[in-house]
């Protein structure tokens, strides 16, 4: 009588079993993600200051927060780093996955030298850009070496230039993977197309104009996405090229939030600064991963 | 596949092709230029530096920065140089790419082989932790780190980046074994072969490449991570890039900048070399966290 109820037993872990391998995983995202999330969002509602405390205040929080010179100055930051950022990281990205597609000699070679800042770390690479841009030993005082003494660039230095070298260092590092994801769309479209074009007299420029580059708006879609959400969480390049400074010249949400939180002991505020962050990542994100995950069934 | 391999059907004059190569070698300049200024930087004493052209070749090659940097260097309020924070990276990063990578094999078999109601919504749950601003989970974290006794220490850490690394690794495994043959795994189910027998017999061995490339994206990852380090570490177990920007940013004496040159490469040393040896499989990674297509 034992065997078929080992049996019925059996096939029932076999049922089990896929979810309760997966529950793990499951049980660490909903709590160390959503259950978080939660928490931070409702500490943005309560008084607290170095520890968190469960005093409602509504949304006196986010009053604060939009009345803070220090805030605006973050999201204004935030918006030239991004839109430059962004604009310049998506056309160079073009341009060199466009060059590339001409069936350059060497492209194995150049590839990967375009890349490989993509595996450095950020606080690398803003040491590596800090000391560089740095008047007293950088570019300024390598040009007065050479020769050229009235030579001037000192916008590490300079509060309404300082956000430029930021972009500058974030464009350095992650360009090449712009371009990595158009050429991987270039080399998806059709020959057949451009041949007829071709044969119809179309030039270059055209078809490039007309045909190619309306056919990569899917790599247009996922480098906006990419480059959106990395803005956003922009932290340790910042911290290690300027510290946010000079002054509050290159502060952004990511080192506000830091900073309010855990040395100016204002919970209450970094986590609504934190929740606003959240918000803006969860807009551009959300409908990407619903439509990406919807077109695999 | 074979549309991705395909060559443009592009013709450009010889005229173009100068300037577009004049163009490439040029950006290639922008993106060594760090790389060579760190390393000839490196090696150079500091008055070559202070005095000195940083595009110039040193007069004098040095190792003491590298020595220094190492072993020596004032980071935070020892001078105990880098090594030790090397070692404490080296003691988080096995253990978190380890479990993170065996959680996401394990899941992505299950979210395509043994596929239930809702699968998918549960993907997307996992998927969207990888897209958060941490700085919405950096309170509540600290507080639960601190519950468990974890606070400050390495297996903090290790938990730290295994919870917001499995979205990226159980995304691989499950892109990779949709395109494995479902039939094989139900063939095998029909001669008896249980859930982990399947698992360990037929899908693991093939899934080598899809292991080198969670494994290499997960280390990039976690080593080069800053922002949790500064956050939950202590000095037993402060990462590498924590300590390279304490040792670039100390206030005190005179601004080594050799040595943090030399610091710099020793923090990206790792991370290079396994981008040298097996580039490829980290730009897929790279890839297949963006175009899920």
């Amino acid at each position: 009588m034992a065997a078929p109820v080992d049996a019925d037993f059996r096939t029932r872990l076999q049922v089990w079993l896929p979810k309760l391998v997966l529950s793990p995983s499951l049980a660490m995202a909903l709590v160390f993600v959503y259950g978080f999330i939660l928490f931070t969002v409702y500490l943005s509602f309560t008084d607290s200051r170095i520890l968190p405390s469960f005093g409602w205040v509504g949304f006196e929080n986010y009053f604060k927060l939009f009345r803070l010179r220090h805030w605006e100055i973050a999201v204004t930051n935030m918006g030239v780093f991004a839109v430059l950022y962004m604009l310049i990281c998506t056309a160079i990205g073009l341009t060199l996955a466009i060059f590339f597609d001409q069936k350059i000699r060497g492209e194995g070679v150049l590839r990967p030298i375009y890349l490989y800042p993509m595996a450095l770390s950020f606080i690398v690479t803003g040491t590596a850009w800090k000391w560089m841009l740095d008047p007293g030993i950088g570019l300024e005082n390598t040009m007065h070496a050479l020769g050229w003494e009235s030579f001037a660039f000192d916008w590490i230095k300079n509060r309404n230039y300082a956000i430029y070298t930021v972009v500058l260092a974030a464009v350095w590092q992650t360009s090449g993977f712009v371009m990595a994801m158009f050429l991987a769309g270039l080399r998806g479209i059709d020959n057949e197309i451009l041949k007829a074009a071709q044969i119809d007299g179309a030039s270059n420029w055209n078809l490039y104009r007309r045909i190619i580059i309306p056919q990569l708006r899917p790599a247009f879609l996922s480098a906006f996405v990419i480059l959106a959400h990395l803005a956003i969480k922009t932290y340790d390049l910042v911290i290690a090229l300027t510290g946010g400074g000079p002054g509050r010249a290159t502060e952004l949400p990511a080192t506000f939030m830091y900073s309010y939180t855990f040395t100016r002991n204002q919970m209450g505020i970094g986590a609504a600064s934190a929740t606003i962050m959240l918000m803006t990542i969860a807009a551009i994100m959300i409908p990407y991963l619903y439509s990406e995950l919807r077109e695999r069934k | 596949m074979a549309a991705m391999q395909q060559e443009s059907a592009i013709r450009t004059s010889n005229a173009a092709r100068v300037l577009i190569y004049l163009l490439l070698l040029l950006f290639a300049f922008f993106y060594l230029l760090p790389l060579f200024v760190m390393g000839v930087n490196s090696v150079k004493p500091l008055s070559e530096i202070t005095g000195g052209n940083m595009m110039a070749l040193p007069e004098i090659w040095t190792l003491e920065p590298w020595r220094k940097a190492w072993s020596e260097a004032q980071v935070g309020v020892q001078a105990t140089g880098l090594k030790p924070y090397f070692w404490n990276s080296i003691k988080m990063v096995v253990p978190a790419v380890f479990i993170s990578t065996v959680l996401g094999a394990l899941n992505g078999y299950v979210l395509t082989k043994w596929r239930f109601r809702g699968d998918t919504i549960l993907f997307g749950l996992m998927l969207f932790a990888c897209f958060i601003p941490f700085q919405i989970v950096l309170i509540p974290m600290a507080r639960v780190l601190g519950i468990f006794g974890l606070a400050g220490t390495t297996w903090g850490l290790v938990l730290v980046h295994v919870v917001y690394g499995i979205g990226f690794t159980t995304l691989y495994f499950r892109n990779y074994y949709a395109a494995f043959p479902t039939e094989l795994v139900r063939a095998a189910q029909i001669d008896g072969a249980g859930f982990f027998q399947i698992f360990w017999r037929i899908m693991l061995p093939s899934s080598g490449p899809i292991i080198v490339v969670s494994v290499i994206w997960q280390f990039t990852n976690i080593w080069n991570d800053f922002l949790f380090g500064a956050s939950f570490a202590d000095f037993s177990s402060q990462p590498m890039t924590v300590a390279l920007n304490n040792l670039v940013q100390s206030s005190t004496g005179v601004k080594e900048y050799n040595v943090h040159f030399a610091g710099a490469i020793l923090a990206a040393l790792p991370t290079l070399l396994v981008y040298i040896v097996a580039g490829r499989f980290f730009v897929r990674g790279l890839m297949a966290g963006s175009v899920k297509g």
